[in-house]
């Protein structure tokens, strides 16, 4: 669909010129490919010096995502401003959609430059000199993440690790197909939960491979803050060690690019809290079954109706990759 | 006794089909689509194969470790509930066991190039 038949262009082309004095109008307007519950557009402002590369994020049809763990767009807007005060490399948030604009719920932020599919920033040489730099650099991220003012934060859900596992049982339970293996490590997660005196900082909630903009001088971007809450920082530490993100090297074990020791050495040096290697491995616990739940949630949509296609399908079949990975973590042999 | 070719040859000759006759001829996300509905035709192959005897052993199985008889998904649901209950946990003698090898052939069925399976089944 070119921009001229595309109905956001009307509303984002007067955006564009109140927003940017200089412009003379907007191009190349496309929606990106995934992001399953916001949509994502790519586009070009038109100056007389040349052109400014936009992203609108936006909710679908304009309309607020209905998920209870996503935050709204304009949180997330906000989320991203304050991440950039504490130096995490985010894209520069440049609006954000007001009802007068016509375009729903959204903002529009920076385009950056980069590439955020795993398989070809831990495969391509374009990214070979980033690679080993990567855990470390997620690592001193991560770190100036969870610095971030508890006090300047919107208002976000807490989720410690007993209501995320509550959250996660409520959903396989609705699900109803036995999963001994997960019945397991919900058993091992309730058994060995940090303590509730755990101290809780921002959390970014989905931080791994997919969402991060990287280009061959490493990370640039940390991308879709929409599942951001206030827990425990290792939460964040954990989720980019589980194996689903290592997408086949499996001795990498951050993103299937770097060391836990390279991480853990870079959060602190950036002045995070003392790395607590045992409750980052629950955490990856936690993750791993995490994802395991997900994927059997996609048979509901697909037993149901709401999506035939043999793809929702089959990541039902996907969530015994997560169960060899929890028996690897809490029953290993050898 | 159903006549030649199996199930599995029958199944196995579509997901050929679909990947060297109806690919080429397909562009973008009808392609890719084509390439996973090929995937799922290799995981109907494996599991008509695979699963009989697996199945049956997962059976056997479950009625020694709960003490008792019943469907396979009978038997599966009240080892859920039991682990639950914490009346079986990791160190009740063959749950773990029980477990990986039920395990594997999951993975040997739905996704034998994962690597945390091609791990596992080297480590074993």
């Amino acid at each position: 669909m070119g921009a001229e038949t595309n109905p956001l262009a009307g509303p984002l082309d007067s955006v564009a010129r109140a927003r940017f004095p200089e412009a003379t109008g907007i191009a190349n307007l496309k929606r990106l490919s995934g992001g399953a519950s916001q949509e994502t557009w790519s586009f070009d402002v038109s100056t007389a010096e040349g052109s400014i590369p936009l992203i609108l994020r936006r909710a679908p049809g304009g309309s607020r995502d209905a998920r209870a763990t996503a935050v709204p767009l304009e949180t997330e807007a906000r989320l991203i401003d304050l991440a950039s005060h504490a130096d995490v490399p985010v894209p520069i948030v440049r609006h954000v959609l007001a009802p007068d604009d016509g375009l729903g719920h959204g903002f529009i932020m920076d385009r950056i430059d980069g590439e955020t599919i795993a398989r070809k920033i831990l495969r391509d040489e374009e990214f070979a000199s980033a690679r080993p730099k990567l855990a470390r650099q997620c690592g001193e991220i991560l770190a100036r993440l969870h610095r971030v003012d508890m006090a300047s934060l919107p208002p976000l859900r807490t989720s410690p690790a007993r209501s995320e596992i509550k959250q996660y049982l409520e959903t396989y339970k609705t699900h109803g197909h036995p999963h001994p293996v997960f019945e397991m490590a919900f058993r091992w997660l309730h058994d060995n939960a940090p303590p509730e005196a755990t101290a809780h900082t921002l959390v970014h909630g989905d931080f791994r491979n997919g969402n991060l903009m990287i280009g061959p001088d490493g990370v640039r971007a940390v991308l879709d803050w929409e599942l951001a809450h206030i827990g425990d920082p290792m939460e964040d530490l954990g989720w980019i060690c589980v194996n689903s993100w290592r997408f086949g090297n499996i001795d990498q074990p951050v993103g299937g690019f770097g060391s836990r020791e390279d991480m853990f050495a870079g959060y602190e040096a950036a002045g995070g809290t003392r790395v607590d290697p045992a409750r980052v491995k629950y955490w990856e616990v936690l993750g791993t079954l995490k994802w395991g739940v997900m994927c059997t949630i996609m048979v509901t949509a697909f037993k149901s109706g709401t999506d035939r296609s043999v793809e929702r399908a089959t990541i039902g079949r996907r969530s015994s990759e997560t169960e060899v990975d929890l028996l690897r973590l809490l029953a290993p042999r050898g | 006794m159903q006549d030649q070719p199996s199930a599995a040859e029958l199944v196995e000759a579509v997901a050929e089909f679909i990947r060297n006759h109806a690919m080429p001829q397909l562009q973008g996300h009808t392609a890719f689509h084509a390439r996973v509905a090929a995937n799922a035709l290799d995981i109907v192959k494996r599991e008509l194969e695979i699963a009989p005897a697996a199945n049956a052993s997962e059976e056997a199985r479950l009625k020694t470790l709960l003490g008792r008889d019943g469907t396979l998904e009978e038997l599966n649901r009240d080892l859920c509930a039991r682990i639950e209950n914490g009346t079986i946990g990791l160190e009740t003698p063959g749950l773990t066991d029980h477990l990986w090898a039920t395990t594997l052939t999951k993975l040997a069925i739905d996704q034998p190039n994962y690597s945390g399976y091609k791990r596992a089944v080297e480590e074993s």
